[in-house]
């Protein structure tokens, strides 16, 4: 442990100093003097001394989950709607790796999120103790950092560290693994205001030179693209997202973990882009001649196949993480930079130059959008006398006035979601979109609930999906999280189902769920509300019945459509421009053509 | 093409397998890695060889940056600079032979380290091409074991690999910490 700081001036305040606490309380300390709010866990042996000093405060409110991977959902759920880290503590052996999912899951999404697990004690590492593991090891690949704390004297400053890491540049997931002793054993507890690690400091502030060239390049366009992604969200920048957006005048299109980064309502908004995009985002991406990327990272669901990925455009990519960049697609203008701090630069750029857009390009661009636009490619069969799911996310955008926090799990609901609900407001979206962890929605909506208890949180789900989390309804009963589950059950895992249409001569390979439950009464064991909907004529009512009980959880299972697939969808390997319309469209418009 | 690459980590336990797990996890290749303790015992000193094309070299040595424990990565590739490698091998020394060897190992300016009836061990250092020429040229003689230490590499010229100012400063005071991995 070091004397002292980079400063020079001593760790310890003279008052403090020959106060002793043990490990544990440490770590409680540390908590409170970082903010933690809520700690998602579970305890066990290793974690007991822990679990003791947690009991002897007030401050720090611990929700006990039922399953480890729903307590590290759920810390993901509440950094992900506050932007604050969320935390998880959980034993050893089985405690860890349960939650190893989820560490992933807030991997792949850039999510803050700070593990403590605990460890069998120093002496018996290695040992094939008992609930031992290597958490360290396990984790390493789907962790940004990860600390195994040896001496208590260590303990506060690798937890300060684990913060620091975990929420700053790209964020992410950092463990830190306790081992049994080192939480009893004593030491003089300073938790420090800061720290400085010489082998990380992210660049936050873009390069004016490479700025300029990129307001250069953005000025000069005749038919640009803004295409983001969720390093808006992350770094708090929606709103210079639309003021930059909106003072140039451009098409936007967000990636699904970008959705409310730019107003979904904004005329200027096109949808969501990539696999299961708009018509408009995707043919605008292909003919687009300078795009501008912020905060995204050209992922495979996004760009397609990257040999036809934007032809004819010249590209600007804005990332905090300099490994995003020219990974999958080269940037010809590379920025690294936090998209805040970038985004504030070239709009006051943009102000200070005397050269505009070219109008009359801009206006031709815009009309050749609107004919996409025109085709309402999202348009479905109104008139089916079976629930449409796309009918009932429509109906909850409606009745939640758009300004619900809505959190969903992996699937064709997921998609209906994301092309449905129009988000205005950045962290509303919660989802898990580079992992794809199904039983991520219901966590994930316990933890925002916690962070917004007045606020209505809904989780749009599946039948599949639900199941592989269903265990935090009891959770939820506990901590009275009134949620609003709502279920798309269409009887299949949807997303296969389709595939299997799609690409495997309907050969519906184990994607059917046959023996659900009945989820009413599921919900109802759990003492929650279910109710079973399996009328069109009755989404609305029973939403709105839903939505009146503020204070309970309802469970809203929506018997759907077993056919209705998600369209427009672009197959693995073609381009943006070759993208499968429903069947009611496809007639009408032939992509590959409209290109030649 | 073949690629030198220098980090510069932090001496703490793990770090090698970050590193080792970044290439295995992304799918890039090592040729040879070597890593020791620097001067500074809190910092170790690594020599990757790789190989790929620039965007994959560009990603490795980005991807090396990001890792927490990582505090400098240098292409040595892309400068002037020096690679050597240790040979230790146990060749046969019978008869003829016995003689023959230990000519090669004067002509490569090797040394006999340790002798016995029956065999020579030679220790020699060199780039790869002159390890695996020596190699070669030995063959005839009856090859006991190869122990090769991977390259090691350093930049010509008067500049150094070293931990900024303002980085040596805020490095916590440390007790010699254990190896690198």
């Amino acid at each position: 442990m070091p004397l002292t700081e980079p400063s020079g001036r001593p760790c310890v305040p003279a008052f403090e100093a020959t106060v002793e606490l043990t490990g544990a309380e440490i770590f409680v300390r540390c908590l409170q003097d970082e903010g933690v709010e809520y700690i998602f866990g579970y305890p066990g042996g290793a974690a007991l001394h822990i679990y003791d000093a947690l009991y002897k405060q007030n401050k720090i409110k611990h929700v006990l989950v039922r399953h480890e991977q729903g307590a590290a959902h759920a810390a993901d759920g509440y950094a992900r709607a506050t932007g604050r880290p969320g935390c998880v503590l959980v034993t050893s052996g089985p405690g860890v790796t349960n939650t190893v999912t989820g560490i992933a899951t807030a991997f792949m999404d850039s999510s803050p999120l700070v593990v403590f697990s605990g460890q069998v004690s120093t002496k018996y590492i290695g040992q094939d103790a008992f609930q031992e593991c290597d958490a360290i090891g396990i984790t390493r690949p789907c962790v940004k950092h990860n600390f195994l704390v040896k001496d208590v004297r260590d303990l506060a400053m690798t937890i300060k560290k684990a913060f620091y890491i975990a929420t700053t540049g790209r964020p992410g997931p950092v463990l830190v693994d306790i081992p049994k002793d080192v939480t009893a054993n004593r030491a003089v507890y300073h938790y420090p205001e800061s720290v400085y690690l010489r082998s990380y400091n992210p660049t936050l502030k873009g390069h004016p030179g490479q700025i300029k060239k990129a307001v250069e390049l953005i000025l000069s366009a005749k038919r640009p693209m803004v295409y983001t992604g969720g390093g808006i969200i992350m770094s708090d920048a929606a709103e210079e997202l639309t003021e930059f957006v909106r003072l140039l005048g451009f098409p936007c299109t967000n990636t699904l973990m970008g959705l409310g980064g730019f107003p979904g309502t904004d005329p200027l908004f096109v949808g969501m882009l990539g696999m299961h995009g708009t018509y408009e985002a995707n043919m605008a991406m292909h003919q687009c001649d300078v795009l501008i990327a912020i905060g995204a990272r050209f992922d495979d669901r996004v760009t397609g196949d990257v040999d036809k990925f934007c032809p004819h455009a010249r590209i600007i990519h804005i990332d905090v993480d300099p490994t995003s960049i020219s990974k999958n697609v080269a940037a010809e203008i590379p920025i690294v930079g936090s998209a805040k701090l970038v985004l504030q630069d070239m709009i006051r750029l943009i102000k200070a130059s005397k050269k505009r857009p070219d109008a009359a390009a801009l206006a031709a661009w815009w009309r050749q959008i609107e004919q996409w636009r025109a085709l309402k490619c999202l348009e479905y069969d109104r008139t089916s006398e079976l629930i449409k799911p796309q009918f009932v996310i429509e109906k909850l955008y409606e009745v939640t006035g758009g300004d619900a926090f809505v959190t969903s799990d992996v699937g064709q609901h997921q998609m209906w979601a994301a092309q449905f609900y129009k988000f205005d407001k950045p962290r509303r979206w919660i989802n898990s979109g580079g992992l794809g962890t199904m039983g991520f929605g219901l966590p994930a909506a316990i933890g925002v609930q916690l962070a917004y208890p007045k606020q209505t949180v809904c989780c749009i789900t599946g039948e599949a999906s639900v199941q592989m989390c269903i265990q935090e309804l009891s959770t939820c009963k506990q901590y009275d999280v009134p949620i609003k589950i709502i279920n798309l059950n269409n009887r299949y895992m949807g997303m296969v189902r389709q595939w299997q249409e799609f690409f495997y001569d309907r050969r519906y390979s184990h994607s059917y769920m046959d023996a659900l439950p009945d989820f009413r009464k599921l919900a109802e064991a759990y003492g929650h509300v279910g109710i079973t909907v399996d009328k069109p004529g009755d989404v609305e009512g029973a939403l709105r019945e839903a939505l009146r009980m503020k204070d309970r959880l309802v469970f809203l299972d929506f018997i759907t459509d077993q056919t209705e697939n998600v369209y427009p969808m672009i197959e693995s390997g073609k381009g943006h421009n070759e993208m499968q319309l429903a069947p009611r469209l496809a007639t009408l418009v032939s992509t590959d053509r409209e290109l030649a | 093409m073949r690629h030198i690459i220098s980090v510069l980590l932090e001496n703490e336990a793990g770090a090698l397998s970050r590193v080792a797990g970044l290439f295995s996890a992304r799918g890039y290749n090592i040729e040879s890695l070597s890593v020791a303790p620097t001067e500074d015992p809190t910092l170790s000193r690594m020599t990757l060889v790789t190989a790929g094309s620039d965007e994959i070299i560009e990603q490795i040595t980005k991807q090396l940056n990001k890792l927490i424990d990582v505090v400098k990565v240098q292409d040595l590739t892309e400068g002037s600079h020096i690679e050597r490698e240790m040979l230790l091998i146990k060749v046969n020394a019978v008869g003829a032979m016995r003689e023959e060897v230990k000519r090669l190992v004067d002509i490569f300016r090797g040394r006999v380290i340790d002798v016995t009836d029956r065999a020579y061990t030679i220790e020699l250092t060199g780039n790869g091409e002159k390890l695996d020429a020596f190699i070669e040229a030995v063959r005839g003689a009856g090859i006991v074991e190869v122990v090769r230490s991977g390259v090691l590499g350093i930049a010509r010229g008067d500049k150094g690999l070293r931990v900024d100012d303002k980085q040596a400063q805020a490095a916590a005071p440390r007790a010699a910490a254990s190896a690198a991995g």
